[in-house]
């Protein structure tokens, strides 16, 4: 978000290197490992759509439980009543699904701002929550609903494969696919006329309407396109997790994306990629060791708010000008 | 030939006629200055023709065609743009973005995602033109929140006047930056506006600017139009000098003696 616009090739300067090592880690370390990895990936993905309104559009949303929750369960009905398991299908069904849920409750939500929307946001949100929860003989209630290995481009896990060698391996390269497109179509979106606009409106939302731009619209389809990425992220969350149940819908899952995204810091590009895989790690570690993992989690959030309130890649981001200052 | 015309125009806050059925109007390619003290209506004239506050009752006719009930965005695209008394720029984006946003506005590009800002050359170079015009070449590449009040300020109008309008509404374009800076800017939204065929409207406190650089001068008081004239008529008109510019004028007039 530095005033001086970013450059293709100044983007491509930092995406290379982090793909080539993305690429060859999976041959590195342990196949449980890279489905840590993974599952960081998969939050980045979750984050980027949520910063679109935080960091550019400055919407605090406090429902994106509700489009990521949408994305896994619009795989498992897909599993469930049409006996399909073809990924793409799923990653099709999973982007509607959340995008008609991001279209309405946008629509909703775009009128409001700073602490208004945000409640608005998570009350809408708890509202499918509840629903996942009492609904049980289509969602399955608490006990949530099995997914199984889907197939990718047609091809599905050749016999004998252990599953988790297919998710370690297969599905990684898969997700790492994905992650890295809608990264770049973010990238885009961010320095695109439309993204200049979302920026504006954070800047001053009377003045942007006063530079022609409708700001009940455009935030809308701010929301919409953050809705579907969270909602892709979804998608590809439930195969790795095989199961998805209420608990992703629920308000405190969409503080973790909240918590991602400040984590990494929201005032960057790069900051919900970093904010997600680290947050993975730092909560996987936590929970392995010591049942007071949610305490762990809370000291860092105040430290964070406290002393690095850029997050990791804004603080860096600093540290680094600072440094070729000088130099 | 009149660009803007309102008819009984009538604006109340409670109990507060802001503006009182005003007739008000802005002959094409004229600049034109609207003054009165703290109060008069100045400024919330200029908001019901810019679209930021619905009028009453009466009626505002563009270009011929009525515009009360249209929205902001649409004002915008009949030609009707504003700056602000308290600047509103875009703090966050750099002064370039600024100044771009505005053009890609004006040619609905705002609604392109999937296409990079900067690679627009035909938006970028007219926007290094408008910067150029206004003196601030040299700021392109910092951000907008980084520059001095005075920079701010034209910045302010430099983002409307990229908007291309037929009819441009300046509140008080000079209000806050020193003394000394307000020449130097005043010269350089007026030289702009001539040149560019512009039919402005400021409003502006300082007797000294307005009557050095309007073509025309229209007073407001309590709501309501007090007098309209050209500077010297204005300067001559009793009414005015008494009730609102007295002790103003008179202690310019000694200040210039």
């Amino acid at each position: 978000m530095s005033p001086i616009s970013a450059s293709p090739k100044r983007a491509l300067f930092y995406a290379i290197p982090i793909a080539v090592v993305l690429f060859f880690l999976p041959l590195l370390i342990e196949p449980y490992q890279v489905t840590l990895l993974e599952y960081g990936l998969i939050f980045a993905i979750a984050a980027l759509g949520f910063n679109l309104l935080l960091g550019y559009t400055g919407l605090l949303s406090f429902g994106h439980s509700a489009y990521f929750g949408m994305g896994a369960y619009a795989v498992a009905f897909i599993v469930k009543y049409l006996n399909i398991t073809s990924m793409e299908v799923f990653l099709l069904g999973g982007a509607l699904a959340s995008a008609a849920v991001a279209a309405l409750f946008g629509f909703l939500c775009v009128r409001y701002t700073r602490i208004f929307f945000g409640i608005l946001t998570m009350a809408l949100s708890q509202v499918l929550w509840s629903l996942a929860f009492k609904f049980y003989w289509v969602t399955g209630g608490t006990d949530g609903l099995r997914v199984p290995t889907p197939s990718l481009l047609g091809v599905t896990i050749p016999q004998g494969e252990e599953k988790m060698m297919f998710l370690a391996h297969r599905y990684y390269y898969y997700v790492l696919v994905i992650f890295f497109l809608s990264a770049a179509a973010m990238w885009l979106i961010v320095h695109s006329p439309f993204g200049k606009a979302l920026q504006a409106i954070r800047d001053n939302e009377t003045r942007a309407e006063f530079v022609g731009v409708q700001v009940w619209h455009y935030r809308w389809v701010a929301f919409l396109v953050s809705g579907i990425y969270t909602g892709l992220a979804g998608t590809l969350w439930v195969p790795l997790n095989g199961l998805t149940t209420p608990d992703i819908l629920h308000w405190t899952f969409s503080g973790k994306i909240v918590f991602f995204t400040v984590l990494g810091g929201f005032q960057t590009f790069m900051g919900p990629i970093i904010g997600g895989v680290v947050y993975n790690y730092l909560e996987t570690y936590a929970v392995g060791h010591t049942v007071y993992w949610q305490m762990v989690l809370g000291v860092v959030l105040v430290l964070l708010v406290l002393v690095l309130p850029a997050g990791i890649a804004g603080t860096a981001g600093r540290l680094m000008l600072r440094l070729r200052k000088a130099a | 030939m009149i660009l803007l015309e309102t008819k009984s125009l009538a604006k109340s806050f409670g109990d507060m006629h802001a503006v009182n059925h005003v007739n008000f109007s802005v002959a094409q390619g004229e600049l034109l200055a609207l003054i009165g003290s703290n109060g008069a209506g100045k400024t919330t004239l200029v908001n019901l023709i810019s679209g930021l506050i619905r009028p009453d009752s009466g009626t505002i006719l563009f270009n011929g065609a009525d515009v009360t009930a249209m929205s902001v965005h649409d004002r915008i695209r009949a030609g009707i743009a504003r700056s602000f008394q308290l600047v509103t720029i875009f703090d966050q984006l750099g002064t370039l973005d600024n100044v771009e946003l505005a053009i890609f506005s004006r040619e609905a590009k705002t609604r392109r995602l999937f296409s990079l800002a900067s690679s627009d050359h035909a938006v970028r170079e007219e926007a290094h033109e408008v910067l150029r015009e206004f003196g601030l070449e040299d700021r392109a590449a910092r951000a907008a929140g980084g520059l001095s009040q005075g920079e701010r300020k034209l910045l302010d109008v430099a983002v409307a006047y990229a908007l291309q309008p037929k009819l441009l509404f300046l509140d008080e374009p000079t209000s806050g930056v020193s003394t000394r800076e307000k020449a130097p800017i005043m010269d350089i939204i007026t030289s702009i506006v001539r040149s560019g065929k512009i039919t402005a409207v400021i409003i502006e406190h300082d007797m000294d600017v307005v009557f050095r650089y309007s073509d025309r001068i229209v007073v407001m008081h309590e709501g309501a139009i007090l007098a309209d004239g050209t500077p010297d008529e204005i300067r001559r008109n009793e009414q005015v000098t008494t009730t609102l510019l007295g002790t103003g004028l008179e202690a310019h007039d000694h200040a210039r003696a």
